[in-house]
């Protein structure tokens, strides 16, 4: 269509794109509308969850009371159940090529089950069964290979084939909470344990790389997917780290928003964002280069948030909680599920634009920030704001009041790093 | 001396002994320190660690550039990889499944009975006696003949095009003055050959001949003739090619007919036989900008000449309309600035003092000119000496106990107040103070002033109520009201605006906010202190010289040097509701931020190219794809 774009003709650029930036904004709060449905079945809580590497629809669920569950997203049923352990199942991984998958439990052993349902008259039983000398409390598949990695009082890496591991990793004596694998440089592993030290560890050269121990523990940790070098970790003192794994002796980032200890960590596809699941019953969503979360997930009845994960579409999150549930979430809380008109398309693009356009325009940040939230995160995100403002005054008393130079000033990145140990 | 013995010379040439080798080594030892002791096991390992580390961080390192210039994309598309979708046929997923419960097995067992071929289905013996109907060389052949009549045809379609879209008329002539020679020699061919058939081509031409001077080609109808008689009346060369044309044309024609060459024609049919009495507007009306595109002629238009001269402008109202232009010119030329800024104000570029240059217009001006509003300097300095901490960086979002989830709601919450003040640091709360000392400081001065003017709109009252004033004007012929709409609705306007005076408005108004803006002064006179009070008694001069506070004189006004523009220097807080407090954190100067306000993205203001370059998201996911991580095939 021939259109005139003299600009005399079209006046007013800023007001009426500002008008249309409001509206946009106002839309996207009014739609938006993140949880999708509650996957339950489960009867205890969802102690570990994992994604199947080569099916979207198909994700795996662990329990406290050792059942494991393969759930078909899209039909929101359970198509599996397996009663893999005795006690909790502490955790779970498939295999790359998603034939198998392997779980580790509180009875000492270490299972390999086949991914699709057994056969008519066949018993539901695991292709291989390791008996280990400890209790495993985490596992990891590697990424090309038929190798795979627990946790426990060492980092074991074991050959699929072998009942007696290929290497034992340790760096001193503590339970290991998890173990990850590198997904771009494979062969790179890191670890966290509960004398509160994240230790990296090299496959080829069996041997540990560096250790940093950080102010309290670390839950879990993962990998970006599209930066070799960077992982996030989720702590017990209510933060996250990202960390450049060249550059130990500070974190990339803080990021800050949890009120609670923050139980487990998930990076979108993209790397561009990640999830965590926390204590404080609430999962947020974290732009990797930003301090805060963008966004923030709850409902009346969601108790702890245990494990979390992105589906691998980038679209949807997946969190397991103490209450049984699984819950699946929109990424992005107020997007139109479905196929898109081209118009449809241009209009979200363009709308998108507006919003970061006009992001820091008061009244449209006041709406685009809003979010609600229960009251005890609510207050406690208060109590919280009052502790940390006393203990900045309180510094700051101090710095005024002791000699030059005797009080430094210690960055919010430093401040959590107790050592780096080589 | 000592005897030399022969055993003693000898001795050197017999072989080695076994010890010598072991002396030599002996002598090395004695040389050597000792070696140090060994490194204790934490030790080694670590610098086994250490040397690991080293390497990893190197290998690890390599990623360094892909990470970065995948964070600078402008636009990512996961996956990475594009994989293509293989449908495997039905017949091989078929044969790979298996009956397992007897009901399957059952039924599996009753379809294979009867033997029916599941695996590529046969032909039917039309299907293969079709294939067999026609070699494949052959067919081959034929087709390749028939793409090459098809070439061949196609290119002798586009050449006829190409040629007959030609314009150029030289060309045109050129291949007529050929083709013509063309014809005359293979007449003259023919004629030598063929006298019968020459005779009869003569006879053609004739008829040719008789068709062209029955045509109108040489009367004054053609584009040049008709140049000519516009030119006859001042030009005597013209004149004369004119009357060469017709004597050409008589010449042509035998047949004469008596008419009048229509130059006369035109000269003389403009009689002033009516007298129009045409309403015009008085006043400024002519001159008005809002009624006309361009700012400049503007009462000429009407009487821009018509193609062919057909109106013959008569002078006296020429002269007429000059009066009227030299009475107006002065507000002529405010209004050709009228004009003028109104332009610039669509370019926002230039000026971004132009603030709330209008007072119907300050909310938009504002928000597009300045999304910034300075903050005053000096005040900043002397109350902003706390820095915030790292930890209290900004938050992403602002968490409430109130759900949102209705339009009224977000509405609602754009209205509300910000309430930010509990977290905001110390240096946001002293600039808070700041902004509250302006504002009451701002405030008493707007108590003194007069109460603010009401927007000035053209009202409907005002035009209908003013009459059209009939003229009786001689200079615009009839002709004018059969022209095209745009002069005709242009004369519309004019009229039913006609009273309607926007330039003296205007001056009045600014001269209204001029005065409002003068600081006034304070009057602190008591009457009856020091002297005597009561009815009818006024306070002594003397006194009210002593009281009456004169404020120093204001500063000058930005304004005025520029008549068509009044400045409001008052904050605007409706529109700064809207305005961006400080420097958000990418930009470092308010000028980069402005700029990127300014820019539309919209498709209303680029085209249809631009808008989708404008509005391309970073990163673009499609649903139901795998994203597998980044590996070294993807880059």
């Amino acid at each position: 269509v021939p259109r005139n774009y003299d600009p005399l003709l079209h006046p007013f650029e800023v007001p009426r794109e500002y008008t249309r930036a409001l509206n946009a904004t106002k839309l996207e709060r009014v739609f938006a509308k993140p949880f999708l449905s509650s996957l339950d079945g489960h009867r205890d809580g969802v102690n570990c969850m994992a994604k199947h590497p080569k099916s979207l629809s198909t994700v795996l669920s662990g329990a406290c009371d050792g059942e494991v569950k393969i759930w078909n997203l899209t039909k929101h049923q359970c198509i599996r159940t397996i009663q893999a352990h005795e006690g909790f199942v502490r955790g779970m991984c498939a295999r790359f090529c998603g034939t198998s998958f392997f779980t580790v439990g509180d009875d000492k052993t270490v299972k390999q089950w086949k991914m699709e349902s057994p056969e008519y008259g066949e018993e539901e039983e695991p292709i291989h069964t390791i008996l280990g000398k400890t209790v495993f409390t985490g596992i990891d598949h590697h990424w090309k290979e038929a190798v795979f990695a627990t946790c426990g009082h060492q980092v074991d890496i074991w050959d699929e084939q072998r009942t007696s591991p290929m290497c034992s990793l340790t760096w001193g004596f503590d339970s290991i909470s998890s173990v990850k694998f590198n997904p771009i440089e494979t062969y790179l592993l890191g670890s966290c344990a509960s004398d509160r030290n994240i230790v990296l560890y090299d496959m080829r050269k069996s041997t540990p790389l560096k250790k940093v121990i950080l102010n309290m523990r670390t839950n879990t940790l993962c990998w970006n997917p599209m930066e070799a070098f960077i992982f996030t970790a989720a702590n017990e003192d209510y933060n996250l780290y990202t960390f450049d794994m060249r550059y130990l002796e500070s974190p990339v980032m803080v990021h800050m928003d949890h009120v609670s200890a923050v139980l487990d960590v998930d990076y979108s596809p993209t790397g561009k964002e990640f999830v965590s699941a926390s204590f404080d019953k609430s999962v947020r969503i974290f732009p990797v280069d930003k301090g805060r979360s963008r966004e923030v997930y709850h409902t009346k009845r969601m108790q702890h948030v245990i494990t979390v994960k992105w589906t691998s579409d980038n679209k949807y999150i997946l969190c397991g909680s103490d209450e049984m549930n699984i819950r699946l979430w929109k990424a992005n809380a107020s997007e139109k599920l479905g196929v898109l008109a081209p118009r449809e398309k241009a209009a979200m693009n363009y709308n998108q634009k507006l919003k970061e356009k006009f992001q820091y325009h008061p009244k449209i940040r006041r709406i685009a920030q809003h979010r609600h939230l229960p009251r005890s995160i609510f207050c406690q995100i208060k109590e919280q704001r009052i502790m940390r403002e006393a203990r900045r005054r309180k510094e700051l008393n101090r710095r005024k009041h002791s000699k030059p130079g005797s009080v430094p000033f210690v960055s919010e990145r430093k401040k959590h790093i107790v050592a780096v140990v080589k | 001396g000592e005897k030399l013995v022969l055993s003693e010379l000898l001795q050197p040439i017999r072989p080695k002994s076994a010890l010598s080798s072991v002396k030599k080594e002996l002598n090395r030892v004695k040389q050597k320190k000792a070696v140090e002791l060994p490194l204790s096991k934490e030790e080694a390992q670590r610098v086994v660690r250490e040397a690991a580390y080293v390497g990893t961080s190197k290998d690890v390192g390599k990623w360094q550039q892909v990470v970065l210039q995948n964070r600078r994309a402008e636009q990512l598309v996961f996956p990475l990889k594009q994989e293509i979708a293989t449908v495997v046929p039905l017949e091989q997923v078929a044969s790979t499944w298996k009956p397992r419960t007897p009901l399957e097995q059952e039924i599996f067992g009753l379809l294979h009975k009867t033997q029916q071929p599941t695996v590529d289905p046969l032909l039917t013996p039309e299907e293969t006696a079709s294939l067999q109907a026609m070699s494949l060389e052959e067919a081959r052949q034929r087709r390749a003949e028939l793409q090459k009549a098809r070439a061949l045809q196609s290119y002798y379609e586009a050449k006829a095009r190409r040629e007959k879209r030609i314009k150029s008329k030289k060309y045109h002539r050129v291949l007529k003055k050929s083709k013509r020679r063309k014809a005359l020699k293979e007449f003259e061919q023919l004629h030598k050959s063929d006298p019968e058939a020459a005779l009869a081509k003569l006879e053609e031409l004739e008829q040719l001949r008789m068709q062209e001077r029955m045509s109108l080609k040489h009367q004054n109808k053609g584009k040049w003739a008709r140049s000519r008689a516009i030119m006859a009346k001042y030009d005597l060369e013209a004149r004369k090619a004119m009357q060469e044309q017709l004597a050409r044309n008589k010449e042509l024609m035998q047949k004469v007919r008596v008419e009048l060459p229509e130059e006369e024609e035109e000269a003389g049919d403009m009689p002033e036989k009516d007298l129009a009495s045409v309403t015009i507007p008085m006043g400024a009306s002519g001159a008005n900008p809002w009624m006309l595109g361009k700012p400049t002629g503007p009462a000429e238009e009407p009487q821009v000449e018509e193609g062919l001269g057909d109106v013959a402008v008569p002078g006296a109202a020429e002269r007429k309309e000059e009066e009227e232009e030299e009475v107006v010119s002065e507000e002529e030329a405010l209004l050709q600035d009228f004009a003028q800024k109104r332009h610039t104000r669509q370019q926002w570029a230039e000026r971004p003092e132009g603030r709330g240059a209008d007072e119907t217009e300050a909310i938009p001006e504002l928000l597009g000119d300045s999304p910034i509003r300075p903050v005053c300097d000096e005040e900043q300095a002397s109350l902003g000496m706390e820095q915030p901490s790292p930890a209290q960086e900004e938050t992403l979002l602002s968490e409430q106990l109130n759900r949102v989830q209705t339009m009224e709601d977000v509405e609602a919450l754009a209205s509300e107040e910000h309430v930010e003040e509990r977290e905001k640091p110390a240096a946001a709360r002293a600039k808070k103070r700041v902004q509250q000392q302006e504002e009451g400081r701002a405030g008493d001065k707007r108590a003194k002033k007069t109460p603010a003017k009401k927007k000035k709109i053209i009202s409907l009252q005002a035009v209908l109520s003013g009459k059209p004033q009939e003229v009786p004007c001689a200079s615009l012929p009839l002709v004018v009201e059969e022209e095209d709409g745009g002069v005709d609705q242009r004369g519309v306007i004019t009229e039913a605006f006609a009273g309607d005076d926007v330039v003296a408005d205007f001056r009045r108004e600014k001269r209204k906010a001029e005065q409002a803006a003068k600081p006034q002064p304070v009057n602190l006179v008591l009457p009856g202190w020091g002297e005597w009070g009561g009815t009818g008694l006024k306070p002594s001069t003397k006194k009210v010289k002593r009281f009456l506070l004169k404020p120093p004189p204001a500063p000058p006004r930005k304004d005025q040097h520029l008549p068509h523009v009044i400045m409001s220097e008052r904050r605007n807080i409706h529109a700064a509701a809207h305005q961006v407090n400080e420097l958000p954190f990418p930009f470092e100067k308010h000028q980069q931020f402005e700029q990127s306000i300014r820019m539309p993205l919209g498709s209303t203001w680029n085209t249809q190219r631009a808008f989708q370059k404008l509005t391309t998201p970073r990163v673009v996911t499609r649903a139901g794809h795998i994203i597998q991580p980044i590996s070294a095939e993807d880059v």
